[in-house]
Order: structure tokens, then sequence, then C-alpha cells
């Protein structure tokens, strides 16, 4: 059993903070992916896991060793880097054995894993080659072969993806998930691209500037954004962020009322969260507000929307609309695309129960935050 | 016109050449020849007579002009240059290193004077040594002659090592932290292959810079204590005459061993590493 867990974990260089008092628990076997903008703390968290930066404070156990004070070495980890980190001067093959011939296995014993680890990765064919004479998607997997062999308690990848080109990276993803699936260990996955995390992760945490905006299933996060950061980095196209103030006359379930004088009711789930006059931010995925007759038809409440239409831009199955309400542009989804005109007038449909509220002041999640 | 460019080219650059090579092939040439052809006027150009009666005469055989101690000067040349050498790589590569790879205070400072201190020429420095050398009693020593050395070495191996290991990403010595490596093991293992062409390049200059330096030596030493082959040539001269054909033969002998280290210089310093491990 190899659960991680950050407690209160802080990290400073000189008298900047970088890391503010972070906490993760991660559960044996989890698929734990950090994600968010570039200088958030995402790579330092995760070396400060593997070792390879010291902690400010707090404490980081790996199983129920607090590992604080342990050299990389000694915590049973393995790391893979964004530039793979491959020993330029060894053939794949000693790639690959160096942990196992560094902790003086046998070299039966370093052959047998090795051959497994390529055989598994599809590298047997390049196990004499030298890492220069291999293509990037090559060197992806060695360094992923390379930790696989000494079979440690948690893999810790950092932006593995980010070298590769667009369609090798999606293939790469997958294997990486098989990969989950067959070692079944604890892996901590940084990116900064919110797909990969949607795709990969048990659970995602949403980190910025530092702190830990949320943590939870990808589903959680993109159905219960807890803030307006939350909301906007997760899912694409970004949720559509609208200011609106509320109106709530006696007796009245309430409006929200946008600019350009639109209005659009208060949702059932959302009634208790609001009072009279308060400004909101608005939250709408570009798939709850979809032109008539082009969205996804069910019985959910609606509301009917008049707006113009920018640009469109096809995507095969789908077309992205851009539309505005006020200044503020906003993207809509179109199902089963027909083609449409530069600034052709069109009827949209909302629906109402999909939408998110956030305080306009602080920017959270009017419904409070899922995880407490 | 375009053959009779080329064939300017080739002319001109043989003119260059011939200019440049004369005097070192003239001295070559000399170590083997007898001293009255040497001294000829009008000049031999053409060798009449080569032999190796030269060399076989500075190292005491046959009929020497001026019997000099060349084994003693070669030897001590050879433990001057190479313990020199040697601890001026160990420092340069630990400085060198921490200059790549740490952070502590005052580091541009630190290395900007190192680097300034390359612009003193050497021989600025000898009173001064002299004088200190003279109090401690390192005069006519080997050790005076290593230490000066060294230390004239070391701003330069240290700038020149650093330059390879900050071509090695650091991503490779904590890959091999996290593999299993103390940070020791992994600098023996993974960073000082690496950057092992560059170390070499480094002993190789600093092996000659001790090798043909002649100023200093000239004044902190006096005898086959410690007196190197530069130096060793001036005894060549005496008071009335001047053992021309001793001295080529004996300046072949120094040469010698720069020409074959300098070969060995180039082929390091063209075969530099891919570092094909990593996408830069
Ligand atoms: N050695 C250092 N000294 C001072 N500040 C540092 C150092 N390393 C990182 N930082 C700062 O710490 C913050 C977090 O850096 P980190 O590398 O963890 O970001 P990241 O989330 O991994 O970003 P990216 O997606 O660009 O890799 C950044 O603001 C960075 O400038
Ligand atoms: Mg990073």
């Amino acid at each position: 059993m190899t659960k991680v867990t950050l407690k209160n974990i802080v990290k400073k260089y000189g008298n900047l903070e970088v890391v503010h008092s972070i906490n993760i628990d991660i559960a044996h076997n989890e698929f734990i992916v950090l994600v968010g903008p570039s200088g958030c703390g995402k790579s330092t968290t995760l070396r400060m896991v593997a070792g390879l930066e010291d902690i400010t404070s707090g404490e980081i156990k790996i199983g129920d060793r607090v590992v604080n004070d342990l050299a990389p070495r000694d915590r049973n980890i393995s790391m893979i880097f964004q530039n793979y980190a491959l020993y330029p001067h060894m053939s794949v093959r000693e790639n690959l054995g160096f942990g196992l011939k560094i902790a003086k296995h046998t070299e039966a014993v370093i052959t047998e894993r090795v051959d497994e680890a390529a055989e598994m990765l599809g590298l047997n064919e390049l196990l004499e080659r030298r890492p220069a004479e291999l293509s990037g998607g090559q060197r992806q997997r060695v360094a992923m072969g390379r930790a696989i062999v000494r079979n440690p308690d948690v893999f810790l990848f950092d932006e593995p993806l980010s070298n590769l080109d667009a369609k090798l990276r999606v293939q790469m993803r997958t294997e990486i998930k098989k990969l989950h699936k067959r070692v079944k260990n604890t892996i901590i996955y940084v990116t900064h691209d919110q797909v990969e995390a949607m795709t990969l992760a048990d659970r995602i945490v949403i980190m910025r500037d530092g702190f830990i905006e949320q943590i939870g299933t990808p589903l959680d996060v993109f159905n219960f954004p807890t803030n307006v950061f939350v909301a906007s980095f997760i899912g694409s196209p970004p949720m559509n962020l609208i200011e609106a103030t509320v109106d709530i006359k006696a007796g009245q379930r309430g409006n929200l009322l946008f600019p350009e004088d639109i209005v659009i009711p208060v949702p059932e789930r959302l009634k208790n969260a609001v009072k009279h006059g308060q400004k909101v931010v608005v939250g709408i995925r570009a798939d709850d507000l979809t032109p008539v007759n082009h969205g996804i038809d069910d019985a959910s409440e609606k509301a009917d929307l008049n707006l113009t239409v920018h640009i469109s831009e096809p995507l095969g199955t789908e077309t992205i609309l851009f539309c505005s309400i006020g200044e503020q542009e906003i993207q809509c989804k179109m199902l089963n695309p027909y083609p449409v005109a530069a600034d052709e007038k069109m009827k949209f449909k909302l629906a109402i129960d999909k939408i998110h509220l956030f305080d306009h002041a602080s920017g959270n999640n009017l419904l409070g935050s899922l995880n407490g | 016109m375009k053959k009779f460019k080329k064939i300017a080219n080739w002319l001109a650059t043989f003119a260059v050449m011939l200019i440049i090579c004369i005097p070192g092939l003239w001295v070559v040439l000399s170590a083997f020849r007898p001293n009255r052809e040497i001294l000829a006027k009008p000049a031999v150009w053409i060798p009449e007579y080569l032999s190796f009666d030269n060399f076989y005469a500075i190292f005491g055989g046959g009929k020497a002009l001026i019997a000099i101690p060349v084994p003693a000067y070669f030897i001590n040349s050879i433990v001057i240059a190479s313990t020199s050498t040697f601890v001026a790589i160990v420092i340069g590569m630990s400085g060198g290193y921490a200059f790549a790879r740490f952070r502590f205070k005052f580091k541009n400072s630190i290395f900007l004077g190192l680097m300034l201190s390359r612009t003193v020429p050497g021989i600025a420095l000898s009173l001064p040594l002299f004088m200190i050398w003279g109090r401690i009693g390192l005069i006519d020593t080997k050790m005076g002659m290593i230490i000066v050395y060294t230390a004239l070495n070391i701003p330069f191996t240290i700038w020149l090592i650093d330059g390879f290991f900050r071509q090695i990403p650091k991503e490779l010595s904590e890959a091999g932290q996290v593999d299993g490596c103390t940070r020791w093991q992994a600098f023996w293992k993974i960073e000082f292959p690496l950057a092992k062409s560059g170390i070499a390049s480094a002993a190789i200059f600093a092996f000659l810079t001790s090798w043909n330096e002649y100023a200093l030596a000239s004044n902190l030493t006096r005898s086959t204590d410690s007196k190197t082959l530069p130096v060793g040539l001036m005894d060549f001269t005496a008071q009335f005459t001047i053992d021309w054909a001793g001295m080529s033969a004996m300046a072949v002998i120094i040469i010698v061993p720069a020409l074959i280290l300098t070969f060995i210089v180039q082929k390091h310093l063209i075969s530099g590493l891919t570092f094909g491990g990593v996408k830069g």
C-alpha cells in the first residue's frame, strides 16, 4: 500500500514563497494529476516529493514513512522528466538497466527485467541504440521503461508529453493510461494541459500561484468548479463567464439580468443561494448554449436567447459559434452542423439548470465548495 | 581563369605557410646538423650531413661542446607539468562543477575575479613571487614551481570545465539520483563521462602552459633540482659560445611532446559529444 501524503507543504526560495501550505492525500494506485498555468508550482511540488528539492516546512509521507529528509534514492520512486533525461553515453539497454545495476542486481536479473520492460513498451528493436538515434516518441518510451524496471512505489511524471507533436501526444497519453492499468502504482503527473488532466486522472489537483484551488475527479471539477478560475481552466472551450445582477420580486422565482436586456430565470437548484440585487458571475458551458434544433433536446428547462454569430469554427461533428452578450464574447456549440453565414442571427436554447453562479467579488461558487 | 585562380590561391597559401613555418623548420633541421653547417656563411640551405649526433651529445654521449644535464631537466619538466596539471584539473573540476551547478553568494564576482586574474601577465608576478618564495624557502624547488603553475592554470581550467558542465542538463544527474545513485555516484557515472572530453582538453592546455613556460621558471629555478627544459635551453649559451646544435636538439625534445598533445586536443575538441538523451 503506497499512499502519498503532503501535509502543509511550504516551499520558499529565499524569501519568495512559491508553494503555500498545500495538502494532498493520494490513495494507493491513484492517478493524480497536478494541473495549472505556468509557474504555479506544479514542478516544484513534484520535485519535493522526489526529493530533488528541499521542503521548507510541512511533511511528505510515502507509504508510512516520512521522507522529508530522505535522499531521492531512498524513496523508491521513479521520475520521468520533460526532456526525458536519458543518459546520452549509454545504449537504450544500459539506460533501462542503470537503476538495477546501481542497486547491484545480478546480470541475469537485469537482463530479464530490461527485456520484460522493452517487450511491454515495444523497444526490443532499439535496445542497442543510443538515445541520440531515437525519435522523440521512442525516447519517451525509453524514459518510461527506465522508470518501470525498478518497480517503484510511486511514478512521478513532469510534463512528459509536452515535447511531442499533437498526434503522438494523444497516442502516448493512451499508453500512459494503459501502463497505469498494468503496473497499478501510484502516479503523480504534472501537466499544464487540462485535456491531458481530464483524460488521465483519477483525481485532478488544480493549482494557481502556489495554492490548490480544487481537488476532485475530472467530472467533479468539470461539473462543480469551486470558483471562476477552475471554471475557466477546465473544459474546452473554456466556460463563458458573464456578469449579471439578480432580480427577485416578492413571491417570485427571480431572474438574472444580463446586458442587452437579456433575462434568464434563476435555476431552481440555485434559487436559495442568491438574494435580490446581488452581483454575480454566470458560468455557461458552450455545450449548454446551443442553436435551436442543433443541440441536445432533453426535457430540462430551457431559456430562449437571440444572438448574432460573429464567427463560426467548424470542427467536424460540432461547430463552435462565437457570439457576444454586451462586451463579453461567448462561445456556443452547434451539433449536427450546417453552414452559418457571418453575422447570422440565430435562436439559441440555454439549459438553465446547467448554469453556474459565482460570487462577483470573490469568484467562489455560490453553492459553496463540494469538498469542504 | 578558374584554374589560374586556384593556382594563385595555392601559391599564396604556400607562401604564408612558409613564412610561419620556416623558423620552426630551421630549428628542427638544425637539430640534425653539425654546428659548423648551422653557422656557415653564406647559409647552407640544403643540409649535406644529417645525424642524431646532437641528441647523442646532449644526453652526455660523444663530444659535447657544453655539458648539460638534459635528463634531469626533462624529469623536472615532466614532474612539475604533470603534478601541477593534475592538481589544477582536480580543483578545476570541483570549481567548474560548483559554478555550473550551485547557487551561492558572490558567485558572479568570484568568477569575474578568477577571469581578471588571467589579465595579469605572468612575468609581472615574478618579483613578488621571488621575494615570497625566497622567504619561505621555495626558490629552486619543484614544489615551488608546481604551486606557481597550478595557480596559473586554475582560473583557466575552472572556466573551461564550467562551460562543459553547463552543457550537461542537470536533469541527467537528477535522473541518476532518482535511479538510485548518491550525488557522488551520479557525478562519476553520468556527468563525468559526459564532460570527459572537456576535462581532457583542459588538462592538455594546462600541461602545455606549464611545459612551455619560461619567464617565471627562469627566475625561480637555478639548479638541476628544479630547472625545466625551456630554462635549460639557456645553458647552451656560455660566455663566448652558443651551442646552436645542442640547443636545437633540445628544442625538438621540448616540441615533440607538445606537438603530440596538441594533436590529441584537436581530436577531442572536434569530437564534441552529441547530447541525444535530452531534447533541447
Ligand atoms: N530555483 C528557483 N529559484 C527561485 N524561484 C524559483 C526557482 N525554481 C522555480 N521558481 C519559481 O517557483 C515558481 C513555481 O515554479 P514551477 O517550476 O514549480 O512552476 P510550474 O508550475 O512547473 O510551471 P511550468 O508549467 O512552467 O513548468 C515559479 O514562479 C518559479 O519562478
Ligand atoms: Mg514545470
